[in-house]
C-alpha cells in the first residue's frame, strides 16, 4: 500500500555527486540564440510599422470576436462531419466488397489529390453546376421533391454549407488514411478472440477495434483539427466573408493598416490552438487507458504485493508511449 | 489399439481415408469415459488445410468425447494450431469436414436441383457456432482498453444479451474461479502473463461454452508463471469440461489426457491414451518426445 504512493527516495550510502560534463560549444550556442531571440523581440516592440497601438484596438473588435465565432464554427462541423465519413471510408476500404472499395479508394484519390482551394472554389459554384435538387425514381422522369440550389447558399449564413462541405469532403480523405492507419494497427489476435467469444463483424469493430485505433488515430487527427482551423481561412475562395481571417483584412482594407490586423487575426489563431493542444492531450489521456499503468490504477482495490509489480512493469510502457508522440507531431505538422 | 495399427502410414493419404470409415465407431469403444450412442463433442473427418501452396494439415480425423480431455503434440508447423482454429473457425476448411456437437460447422446441407450441396452459413450463424466454443490464445488476446471484468463481462453482455448487473456477478465467480477476483479493475497490462491468461480462460468460460480450445496456452508465459495455468486447466478438467489442448507440456498432457494426439506433417502420427507418451510406437513421436522431456 505505502508504495503505491509516491515512494520517498531510498537512502545510497555511497551516492554519487559529481560536477556535470562540460560543454563549452552549447552554452556558446545558447547565448548566441538568445541574444537573436531579445534582439527580435526589442525590434518587434519598437518598430512603428507593427502599429502595436492599433493591434491593441482592434484585438476586441466586435467584427473579429465574430471572425472567431465563425471559424470555430466552421472548424467543428466540417471536422465532425470529416470524422464520420473518414470512419466510413476506411471500414469501406476494408470491406469484402469491390465496389465500396473501389469508391472509397477513388474519394480519397479525388479530394486529396485536388488542391482544397480549387475544391472551395467549385463547391462556390455548386449552384451554377447543378441549378436542381430532385429526389425520385432515377431514370424516369418521376419526382416528388424538388429544389433550387441557389437557396442553399442562404442556410445559416452565406456560403456557409459550401464552405463546410469544402471543408469537410477535403479534411474526410485525409483523416480517411488516418484511420485505416489507426485500424490496421490494432493487433489481429484481438479480432480473433472477439470472434472467439461469438461476436458480430460489427460489433467486433465497434467494440474492439476502433477504441483501440483511437489511441493511434487522436494525435494525428489533433494535428488535422489545428490544420482545419487555419485552413478555414481559404473559404474567401466560396465566398464565405464572416471567419476570422476575411474579418480582419475587411478591415484592414478598410482603414489601410494590413499589418496590425495580420496581427490580430494571428493572436486569436494562436490563442485557439493552443486551447486545442489541450484537449488533444485529454483525448489522448483518454483513449490511453489501459495502455499506460498510470491511468488506470483501479481505486479502492486491495493493493498488497502484486498493486507494486505490475506498475514497476507498466512504467517503461509509458515511456515508449511518449517517445512516440512526437514522431505523429512531426509526421503531420 | 486399432487405430494406432491403422494409422501406420500416415503419408498415405489413401491409408489414412479408408481409417476415416473406422473412426466413429472406436473411440466411444475405446475411451474410458466415453459411451457408445453419445454424440460427440467434436468429429473431424477428413480434415484438410491448404494455404496458397502450402498443405498445412492432409486428412485429420479426430473424435473427441464430451467431459474428455484431448492434448495434441507435435513439432511447430505440425498444423496443430490451424486445426484447433479450424474448430473455432477462424479458419476456413479446405475440405472434410468438422462437426461440434454433431452440428456441421460453417456449413449447411441443401438440395439443389436433387443433389445434396453445402451451403456456406452467415456471419450470424458462424457466431452463433462459435458462441458455443471457449478459446484461449498463446498472446492471451485481452482486451487491453477494458478492465477485467469487462473482459469477462464483455460477451455475455453483448452477444448473450445477459443484463449487466447479473453479467457482472457471474463474472465475478469466474474470476473467483481463476482466483483472480481480486484484480477485477485492473487492466490486463497490469497483471502478469499469468494472470492475464487466466482471465483469458475466465472471460471464455464465461459464455458457458460446452467445448474449450487451448492454443499453446503456456508457451508466451515465463517458467515460474507456466503452473498457475495448468492448475486452472486441471481444475477445469476435473471438472469435467471438454477440452482440446495444444501444449508442449508433457507432464501436464500425461496427468490430465484422456486422449494424447501426435501430429507432424499435417497428419495424426500417433494418438491413443495418456500411455503412449511412456511408450510410443511410432519412430517420429519417441524422437519428439525425446526432445521435449
Amino acid at each position: 500500500m505505502a508504495r503505491r504512493k509516491q515512494p520517498e527516495c531510498p537512502e545510497v550510502p555511497n551516492e554519487i555527486k559529481a560536477l556535470p560534463v562540460r560543454r563549452p560549444g552549447s552554452l556558446v550556442a545558447g547565448v548566441i540564440v538568445a541574444l537573436l531571440a531579445v534582439m527580435l523581440v526589442r525590434g518587434m516592440a519598437t518598430n512603428p510599422n507593427f502599429e502595436w497601438d492599433l493591434v491593441w484596438k482592434y484585438l476586441f473588435n466586435e467584427h473579429v470576436l465574430n471572425g472567431i465565432g465563425w471559424t470555430l464554427v466552421l472548424t467543428v462541423t466540417s471536422m465532425l462531419i470529416a470524422i464520420v465519413l473518414a470512419v466510413l471510408l476506411a471500414v469501406m476500404r476494408k470491406s469484402v466488397n469491390p465496389v465500396l472499395r473501389g469508391v472509397s479508394w477513388f474519394w480519397i484519390w479525388f479530394f486529396r489529390g485536388t488542391p482544397i482551394y480549387t475544391q472551395l472554389v467549385f463547391w462556390g459554384l455548386f449552384a451554377v453546376l447543378i441549378p436542381h435538387l430532385t429526389l425520385g425514381i432515377p431514370f424516369t422522369g418521376i419526382h416528388f421533391w424538388q429544389m433550387d440550389t441557389a437557396q442553399l447558399n442562404k442556410v445559416i449564413a452565406p456560403g456557409f454549407l459550401a464552405a463546410m462541405l469544402g471543408l469537410a469532403l477535403n479534411e474526410s480523405a485525409y483523416l480517411a488514411e488516418i484511420v485505416r492507419a489507426g485500424l490496421e494497427a490494432v493487433d489481429p489476435g484481438q479480432s480473433e478472440a472477439a470472434q472467439a467469444l461469438g461476436m458480430s463483424r460489427s460489433m467486433i469493430m465497434r467494440r474492439v477495434i476502433l477504441p483501440q485505433a483511437m489511441r493511434i488515430i487522436v494525435p494525428p487527427t489533433g494535428n488535422e483539427v489545428i490544420s482545419m482551423l487555419k485552413t478555414t481561412s481559404l473559404v474567401s475562395a466560396v465566398p464565405f466573408s464572416l471567419e476570422l481571417q476575411f474579418a480582419t483584412d475587411a478591415i484592414a482594407n478598410r482603414i489601410y493598416k494590413p499589418i496590425p490586423l495580420l496581427i490580430v487575426a494571428c493572436f486569436w489563431y494562436l490563442v485557439v490552438t493552443s486551447i486545442l493542444m489541450v484537449g488533444q492531450a485529454w483525448l489522448e489521456r483518454y483513449f490511453g487507458k489501459g495502455f499506460d499503468g498510470q491511468s488506470a490504477m483501479p481505486a479502492g482495490g486491495d493493493g498488497g504485493d502484486g498493486a507494486a509489480e505490475p506498475k514497476a512493469k507498466a512504467a517503461p510502457k509509458a515511456s515508449i508511449d511518449g517517445d512516440r508522440t512526437p514522431e505523429f507531431l512531426g509526421l503531420n505538422a | 489399439m486399432n487405430e494406432q495399427t491403422a494409422n501406420e502410414e500416415p503419408f498415405e493419404a489413401a491409408q489414412t481415408a479408408q481409417t476415416a470409415q473406422t473412426v466413429p465407431e472406436m473411440p466411444a469403444a475405446q475411451d474410458p469415459r466415453g459411451q457408445a450412442g453419445v454424440i460427440p463433442a467434436v468429429k473431424a473427418t477428413q480434415v484438410h488445410k491448404v494455404y496458397g501452396s502450402l498443405h498445412v494439415l492432409k486428412g485429420i480425423d479426430l473424435t473427441v468425447m464430451p467431459g474428455t480431455v484431448t492434448v495434441i503434440l507435435g513439432p511447430s508447423g505440425s498444423g496443430k494450431s490451424t486445426f484447433l482454429r479450424l474448430v473455432n473457425q477462424l479458419e476456413t476448411l479446405t475440405g472434410g469436414s468438422i462437426e461440434v456437437d454433431g452440428e456441421l460447422n460453417g456449413y449447411r446441407h441443401v438440395e439443389q436441383h436433387g443433389a445434396d450441396v453445402l451451403q456456406t452459413l452467415n456471419d450470424k450463424e458462424i457466431a452463433r457456432q462459435r458462441a458455443k466454443i471457449g478459446m484461449v490464445f498463446q498472446r492471451f488476446n485481452l482486451f487491453p482498453h477494458r478492465t477485467v471484468v469487462e473482459n469477462v463481462m464483455e460477451a455475455p453482455v453483448h452477444v448473450a444479451k445477459v443484463p449487466k448487473e447479473r453479467a457482472r456477478q457471474e463474472a465475478m465467480a469466474q474470476l473467483e474461479r481463476v482466483g483472480l477476483a481480486d484484480r477485477a479493475d485492473y487492466y490486463p497490462m497490469q497483471l502478469s502473463g499469468g494472470q492475464q491468461q487466466r482471465v483469458a480462460i475466465a472471460r471464455a468460460l464465461a459464455m458457458h461454452p460446452g467445448i474449450m480450445l487451448f492454443d499453446e496456452p503456456t508457451s508466451a508465459l515465463d517458467p515460474e508463471l507456466v503452473g498457475e495455468v495448468l492448475g486452472v486447466m486441471r481444475s477445469l478438467a476435473d471438472a469435467g469440461m471438454t477440452m482440446i489442448v495444444v501444449t508442449h507440456e508433457i507432464g501436464f498432457a500425461r496427468e490430465v489426457g484422456d486422449q494424447i494426439v501426435f501430429m507432424d506433417g499435417g497428419v495424426v502420427v500417433e494418438k491413443g491414451g495418456p500411455e503412449i507418451i511412456d511408450e510410443p510406437k511410432e519412430a517420429r513421436f519417441r524422437d519428439f518426445l525425446s526432445h521435449v522431456l
